[in-house]
């Protein structure tokens, strides 16, 4: 596999955010995800979930609901503003105050042309959704406290709003309440407290169901305002419900962590007499679950544990494959660390902040396997404020460590270090071009004399650093000029001559450094890109998909490379293709030239690109096999991909220049440490 | 050789009751459950049993009520008959008949087959139509279940298949079902103590469950009520657990019913469930959760440690029960009577642990003491084991403990035997310390018990002990040795020895066999010595695995066990001519038996028969069935009883009925000249008095009847030729032996 010494580093405290909120856009295969930060990602919900975008969040911006609108996303938050998402750019488009105070919750009607939101004095606006910006129309009948949970009617005639002790039914042409639902209080101790209605979803036969802070999911009639069944669910909390889109199904998380499933099951086979019947429970969450979104074939859930479950109901799944297996993403599919090759430094980039620390040092070297003896301990060096409200969007520290980047969805701020042996200082460059006011992605040349900034018109901003300043250079746009309202590019990799970036439509566009004008651009895939690097010597540009499959593309040739063809043509083995998350960086190592280094959550693999490539009957896990072999049956038995998993919750891996590898690992028992404690359950026999 | 024919092997008393689900008739009055060879009608209000419905000649196995006729139940036997009774008045119907829906599963192969019963008037029908449903059942009845119709029936195969190759390693083997009476709902209990409810099965792959969890053992079984509200289910834990159907959370539990639940079933009307538990009990429990009644068979458990005992004052069966305790059976009305508490312990229901069990007891000639000795620490080293002494309470009719003795031995307690003399107790031990004990009771003033004589014989360990039939000799064999004293002065009169072999089983001819002494041996020897030329008479070469003598006659059953299964020789010791054998009694190898004396004798003149005429032979076999010999003749006499005990449920049951009913009963007796039956007097009087004036009768015609039940009849003392007395006598008669037996 080749020797290294690997820093294995622990010290990167990410804690990711709860999830708040989910959406789910059935036409475009997207779910929107709100974090308790603020953020909003979307992921696409048949490219195994790759997270295609991250729009940072703010200070003091809690999101309390998400709604898509065709194919726009809204959100609204306690701030008392509803917000319009820039998907293409992954930034905020605009805010518009609601002036009800905060808002719990929002929903867009079918039809498309009406948001809907609850807030906290006891209205329910309308908001009409027009072609660039959402315009307030008008306020239900005011209600004396707070709305919860909406839901429309499909027809977009009826409103049900879940508010404390009761729901209402509003009648949205008159904006008059045509039903008041009384919810009842728990028993005992909980009576003297309000029961609040979580959620509601009000289905096309008129009927509404409701999960309430005592535990119960309720079925409510909207014609004579009546309680048809209720069902108790839980001992806690209902706080989320979702139903499927032929309502057949339903889903309520609660706050014990469960799922519940009902569904609309005819009790007499044969016949049309349908009830909802509790069926199913899924529990895969430890906190509670804040978000709950059934999607044609799976459940989503997410919640104070901040990992997105991904369940499928596998009555719904016609093939079981990789594709639709059970899938909790902890982690961003996007790199929060960044590494100076040359001088030992890392870069963690945190909401906030930014931390750069100095790897340690040791001696000599060990049996593969044994630890070594640190001489110096790894150091922080820098903890950088983000100035403003804004969380940071990315960052990068140049492979000299002489440069610090780091962009918010306003601004972009350039840092110069000066290192002399214990004293560290930074100094602010001030007079930055006009294009670099904000970036999606930031990269420096490996000779530390460029910044590459990614628009948000889908070029590439070229500025030469020196030791006065910066200037800008040049911009790099794709050939085709017509695509000029790009799409965010997702990742810049350089190699001295040449550029690649790839953005969020899954092109892969390639540039000539020299003559600053679009070399080619690789035939589209249909999964997208989620990590790829150009090789030193050969200049091929490997690419990693979503759906774990692996591109080598010549630049010089513009064309695939054999040893990629061979790839498509022999097909991956099946362990490769099964596994869950994406593979988030490539690396190369000159002294090897045919090693690829890649890494995912759980593993890390080096390709070897001149030996055979495993069938499925070959065994592919097969380090420990080939370590009892002798000497001479090695080579035989050993295949391309060489497979490490002794880390776990691999955050970023890279190699630096003196063959060391960098492994930052975020140790999920580390999270769930962090996390506030779930509510008690009693377990049997404990 | 004797014919054998006209007497059977038979299930008859003491046998399982929790074998089949009990059903409780529709108006909830009567409880039917399998028992052995018959199917037992109780009462649910009394838990009386009323009668029971006799014509299977061999176990049966299921019982279902005819659903076009409520009053009618069908029952299937091991003996291939389906047959249909009125279960009111215990008339079998007919054999094999009437189409409709019944299934049987049949016992030897498990294979479900439906049975189509053709549609015909006549008796017996042969049923030619059947059609093998499925093979590969489980052979617990709750493995198999009814929906509303064939095509929901066919479709829990296909879950069944799909389930059990879904999830591997899981513990979610299906251990029972049941279907809902109306929806399409399916309820599975699993080893891993869920019950998951399937719905939609009828697709191939939409089809869905939903999981409750509550035992933590598997789930023995499951009930959907009448109505289908309610799924009741139940397990090891013996605790009742009632979900409510369609609000899965809700539940309600009736905690420690005794013994693992194996059954349950509810009445047509869901006003009562019936539970049948692992220790042969069915539990009346009315709808509110409440238990009504208790019909306790008798319990058997997994070994039976102590030999099966007579009480002599109840003439009830006694054996060890209830773990630490003794039960007292009444196998003439078939019915438990009472446990005796003899460890006084709690018992942990935890497996594994090392408890105090009773492994043996004794009774005294009149049944006024009672010796038992519980043990523990069987498997480790350190035994402990309790002597106690048990007194009878004539005020409190049952048995007080008089004395307990920590240390009786250093070692186990082989044998234990009482001596038969009326006027002085005497309790002899032996122990594998190589002595036995004699014990008597002490001094007039504290009458506690305490050791007597210490006897021993080359340091050799004894292994039976025996008195003979009037106390005046003891015998206790030590290994190959077989040594004679005398109670009285404590003397060793003499040694009988026939080796090889050790001896393992030891008994005194009765009556006018005293002089005899029986012995058996490990090395397939049975001897018969003559005591008074202390001679051996003869010897025979039999494998005697239990050697039981009949107190009331001078009979000796000896079972033997041959080449897998075991026979039954009967004979006199004065003779090594059997006076019956019954090859083939039962696949297994018999331990335990007992003569039962029967209430009224027999009076058989035919010499296979003869020896059962006082008494009855129970024996168990090693699956703990408790089986008995029946004769031709005792069988059609029950046959007629059970046609005389029709009760005519047309009329309705007033007091005025009752008390016109008796009186016509009587005109029309004392007109026929037959035996009065003697009612007791008290009941007349109890009836007449207790009921209000305006309903009765008038006076005049109530007058005969009343005076009448004052007057003693006199019939009975004719009649009843019974034992006590003539047992008395012939209990006296060898006492004239004693001298002759000293001067020898």
């Amino acid at each position: 596999m080749g020797e290294f010494k690997v820093h294995r580093v622990r010290f990167f405290d990410y804690m990711p955010s709860g999830i708040r909120a989910l959406a789910f856009n059935r036409d475009i295969e997207r779910i929107a995800v709100a974090r308790m930060d603020g953020s909003v990602e979307v992921f696409h919900c048949s490219d195994r979930f790759f997270q295609e975008k991250i729009i940072p969040g703010r200070e003091q911006c809690g999101i309390e609901g998400l709604s898509w609108v065709g194919e726009r996303l809204f959100s609204a938050g306690l701030n008392g503003g509803i917000t319009e998402y820039d998907l293409t750019n992954q930034k905020v488009k605009y805010t518009v105050d609601a002036y009800g105070g905060p808002i719990w919750t929002i929903a867009g009607n079918q039809q498309g042309t009406h948001l809907a939101v609850g807030c906290e004095d006891g209205t329910v606006k309308l908001f009409e959704v027009n072609e660039d910006k959402i315009q307030f129309e008008r306020n239900l009948d005011r209600q004396k406290s707070r709305i919860i949970s909406l839901s429309w009617h499909p027809s977009g005639s009826k409103i049900a709003a879940g508010m404390m002790d009761m729901i209402q039914i509003f009648n949205v042409e008159t904006g008059h309440s045509v039903h008041r639902l009384l919810a009842d209080r728990g028993v005992g101790t909980s009576r003297s407290k309000e029961c609040v209605v979580w959620s509601v979803v009000y289905l096309s036969d008129g009927t509404i169901i409701s999960g309430d802070s005592v535990g119960m999911v309720k079925l409510w009639d909207d014609q004579t305002g009546t309680l048809i069944k209720s069902h108790n669910v839980t001992k806690c909390d209902v706080l989320a419900l979702s139903v499927s889109q032929n309502e057949d199904s339903l889903v309520a998380g609660t706050s014990e962590g469960t799922v519940v499933q009902f569904q609309f099951i005819s009790m007499v086979l044969g016949k049309d007499d349908k009830e909802w019947v509790r069926t199913r429970t899924f529990k895969n969450h430890t906190h509670d679950i804040r978000a709950v979104a059934e999607i044609t074939t799976a459940v989503v859930s997410g919640g104070m544990d901040a990992q997105l479950v991904v369940r499928p109901l596998l009555d719904k799944v016609e093939v079981r494959s990789a594709a639709s297996a059970l899938r909790k993403i902890h982690f961003p599919h996007r790199r929060l660390v960044s590494c100076a090759r040359k001088s030992g430094l890392m870069l963690f980039q945190y909401p906030g902040h930014l931390e750069l620390w100095r790897l340690g040092e040791s001696e000599g070297k060990g049996m593969p396997g044994s630890s070594l003896f640190v001489k110096r301990n790894p150091e922080k060096l820098l903890h950088l404020k983000v100035k403003g409200e804004d969380h940071i969007r990315c960052s990068a520290v140049s492979p000299c460590g002489e440069w610090i980047v780091y962009s918010t969805a306003s601004s972009l701020r350039l840092y110069r270090l000066h290192c002399d042996n214990n004293n560290v200082s930074i100094t602010k460059i001030s007079k930055l071009p006009m294009v670099l006011s904000s970036a999606n992605q930031l990269c420096f040349s490996s000779d530390s004399s460029h910044l590459f900034s990614a628009s948000t018109q889908s070029s590439v901003h070229l500025v030469s650093l020196s030791q006065s300043g910066c200037k800008f250079v040049g911009t790099l746009k794709p050939k085709s000029g017509e695509r000029t309202i790009g799409f965010g590019v997702l990742h810049i990799i350089e190699d001295g001559k040449w550029l690649a970036s790839a953005n969020s439509d899954h092109e892969v566009h390639i540039y000539n450094l020299q003559t600053r004008k679009a070399h080619c651009t690789v035939p589209v895939y249909s999964s997208a890109v989620t990590a790829m690097g150009i090789h030193p010597t050969t200049n091929c540009l490997f690419m990693m998909y979503a759906d774990q499959q692996m591109c080598e593309y010549s630049i010089e040739q513009k064309q695939y490379t054999d040893w990629s063809r061979m790839v498509q043509r022999k097909g991956l083995h099946r362990f490769w293709m099964e596994r869950d998350t994406p593979c988030l960086n490539v690396m190369f190592n000159p002294q090897h030239p045919s090693h690829v280094i890649l890494h995912d959550t759980y593993m890390l693999c080096i390709i070897d690109q001149s030996l055979p490539l495993p069938d499925d009957k070959t065994q592919f896990y097969n380090q420990l096999t080939l370590k009892s072999l002798p000497e001479e049956q090695r080579k035989s038995h050993s295949h391309a991909f060489k497979v490490c998993k002794t880390f776990k919750d691999i955050l970023c891996v890279e190699l630096m220049s003196d063959q060391s590898l960098v492994v930052v690992e975020r140790p999920l028992e580390d999270v769930a440490s962090q996390l506030p404690a779930p509510i008690k359950q009693k377990k049997f026999a404990t | 050789m004797v014919e054998t024919s006209d007497i059977r092997v038979v299930r008859c008393g003491g046998s399982k009751v929790n074998l089949t689900p009990p059903i409780i008739s529709s108006d909830s009055r009567f409880v039917l459950c399998t028992s052995g060879d018959l199917v037992k009608v109780y009462s649910t209000r009394t838990e009386e049993w009323l009668h029971s419905l006799q014509g299977h000649t061999n176990q049966v196995t299921g019982i279902t009520l005819n659903p076009a006729n409520h009053l009618q139940v069908y029952s299937c036997s091991v003996d291939g008959t389906v047959k249909l009774w009125d279960f009111i008045d215990g008339i079998l119907i007919k054999v094999q008949l009437v189409s409709g829906l019944c299934v049987s599963a049949c016992p030897e192969c498990f294979q479900l087959v439906s049975v189509h019963l053709p549609k015909s008037a006549e008796q017996e029908v042969e049923a030619k139509e059947m059609s093998a449903v499925s093979s590969h059942i489980s052979k617990n009845p709750s493995c198999t279940a009814f929906g509303r119709g064939v095509r929901v029936h066919f479709f829990f195969f296909l879950v069944f298949s799909l389930k059990a190759t879904d999830k591997k390693g899981a513990k979610n083997a299906f251990t029972c079902i049941a279907c809902h009476p109306t929806d399409d709902c399916i309820a599975t209990g699993h080893e891993d103590g869920k019950i998951r409810l399937w719905r939609n099965f009828i697709h191939k792959k939409e089809y869905t469950y939903s999981t409750q969890h509550w035992h933590h053992n598997a789930v023995n079984t499951l009930c959907f009520t009448p109505e289908g509200t309610h799924l009741l289910s139940g397990g090891i834990e013996s605790v009742l657990v009632q979900w409510q159907y369609g609000a899965d959370n809700r539940k309600e539990f009736l905690p420690r019913l005794g013994g693992s639940i194996l059954h349950i079933s509810a009445s047509s009307d869901g006003q009562l469930f019936c539970t049948s538990h692992s220790d042969n009990k069915i539990t009346v429990i009315e709808s509110s959760f409440k238990v009504c009644g208790v019909i306790q068979g008798l319990v058997k458990g997994d070994a039976v440690l102590t030999d099966l005992m007579i009480d002599p004052r109840s003439k009830a069966l006694v054996l060890n029960g209830k773990p630490g305790h003794l039960q007292f059976y009444s196998l003439l009305r078939d019915k438990h009577l009472y446990n005796l508490d003899i460890v006084q312990q709690e018992y942990i229901y935890e497996a594994g642990l090392d408890q105090f069990e009773v492994v043996k007891a004794a009774f005294d000639i009149k049944g006024s003491w009672l010796a038992t000795v519980e043990e523990r620490g069987k498997k480790s080293s350190d035994l402990e084991f309790f002597l106690k002494l048990w007194a009878f309470d004539e005020r409190t009719q049952s048995f007080v403990l008089n004395t307990t003795i920590t240390a009786a031995h250093t070692d186990r307690i082989i044998s234990m035997c009482f001596s038969s003399s009326e006027e002085t107790t005497m309790l002899v031990t032996a122990a594998e310390d190589s002595q036995f004990k004699a014990w008597c009771q002490g001094a007039d003033d504290q009458n506690f018990w305490s050791c007597d004589f210490v006897g021993s014989y080359h340091k050799l360990n004894p292994t039976n002990c025996s008195f003979s039939a009037d106390s005046s000799l003891l015998a206790v064999s030590f290994q190959e040795v077989i040594t004679i004293w005398s109670p009285d002065t404590w003397e060793m009169l003499t040694t009988l020895c026939q080796p090889p072999g050790v001896i393992r089983d030891l008994c005194f001819g009765r009556l006018s066999c005293s002089k005899y002494l029986l012995g058996t041996t490990t090395k397939n020897l049975l001897c018969c010595w003559n005591l008074l030329t202390c001679e051996l008479e003869w010897s025979t070469s039999v494998d005697v695995s239990k050697l039981q003598p009949d107190p009331f006659s001078e009979n000796v059953a000896a079972f033997s066990y041959q080449s897998k299964h075991t026979d039954l020789f009967v004979f006199k010791p004065s003779e090594p001519r059997p006076l019956f054998t019954n090859k083939n009694v039962c696949s297994e190898k018999v331990h335990r038996a007992v003569f039962v004396p029967r209430e009224e004798p027999l009076n058989s003149c035919d010499e296979s028969t003869q020896w059962l005429n006082r008494s009855q032979l129970y024996f168990l076999t090693q699956n703990m069935d408790l089986l008995t010999f029946s004769t031709a003749t005792e069988e059609d006499r029950m046959l007629s009883s059970s046609k005389q005990l029709v009760i005519d449920d047309s009329v309705a049951v007033t007091p005025f009925y009752l008390l016109l009913g008796k009186h016509r009963q009587q005109q029309q007796k004392l007109n026929t000249q037959s035996h009065p039956v003697s009612d007791k007097p008290q009941q007349t009087q109890g009836s007449l008095l207790h009921t209000p004036a305006h309903v009765l009768p008038a006076a005049s015609v109530l007058c005969s009847m009343f005076v009448n039940s004052f007057l003693i009849s006199n019939t009975g003392v004719q009649q009843d030729p019974l034992s006590p007395l003539r047992v008395k006598t012939l209990v006296n008669f060898p006492k004239l032996m004693k001298y002759e037996l000293l001067y020898l």
